[in-house]
């Protein structure tokens, strides 16, 4: 099964990817996955243990599954202050 | 009521002051961070903050209002600059109003340090020799920059 999601990127995941966001659709069982397969499309160097995920501004779980119409943000290590 | 403000501009700190203090407040401790011209070694000319709006300004409350939980405080805020910055130039205010200085100074220093590790904010910082880089900190606190 598979969900239409739009993923944000943010400071150096934004960098790399060359885009701030993306709509597609994904078969990814869950969001661990789904970003292992983006860090390989666009070779990422933040490693999933460096990153919180976000699903609709709000924290979420790395074993929620993909929900179609949502929006999903990968959270690389906060540097504010 | 909002605790937390993200500024993409400049902003009073006098006024936002002048909202935490009344008849009973017997004490106020606040935290200002500055743009330095330095950072791990490397000479900084300037920087950037990003920040992912939507959760940063839930998550930014969210840590407010643990505050007012933990501490015997009366009222906390927080207002943290997004753009770009020059040296010099504020990046980060707390303020925190209680009936007496112990809670207000542990307040406003667990504010900062929940700020610094939950609020989605990301600092892009230029240097000297005209390269630029996103900070990106190891966890429990083994980045330099702490």
């Amino acid at each position: 099964m598979s969900a239409r999601v739009t993923v944000l990127y943010f400071a150096s995941l934004r960098d790399v990817a060359e885009i701030d966001h993306e709509t597609f659709e994904t078969s990814a069982p869950d969001l661990r996955v789904l970003y292992l397969e983006l860090r390989a499309r666009y070779g990422f160097p933040l490693s999933v243990d460096r990153l919180r995920v976000a699903v609709d501004g709000e924290f979420a779980r790395w074993e929620d599954a993909p929900r179609d119409g949502s929006e999903i943000a990968f959270i690389p290590p906060v540097s504010g202050g | 009521m909002n605790r937390f403000a993200l500024s993409e501009t400049p902003f009073d700190v006098a006024a936002l002051r002048a909202q935490l203090l009344d008849a009973r407040v017997g004490g106020y401790a606040s935290f200002e961070g500055w743009v330095r011209d330095h950072n791990a070694g490397r000479e900084v000319t300037g920087l950037r903050y990003e920040a992912y709006v939507t959760l940063a300004e839930v998550e930014g409350e969210r840590v407010l209002a643990e505050a007012c939980e933990r501490f015997a405080i009366l009222d906390a805020r927080c207002v943290h600059r997004t753009g770009d910055l020059a040296i010099g130039e504020l990046a980060v205010w707390v303020g925190v109003a209680a009936a007496h200085r112990d809670a207000a100074f542990a307040a406003c220093r667990w504010i900062i340090d929940e700020v610094k590790q939950r609020v989605p904010i990301w600092k892009h910082e230029r240097y000297a020799q005209g390269d630029a880089d996103w900070l990106h900190p190891a966890p429990k606190g083994d980045d330099p920059a702490d």
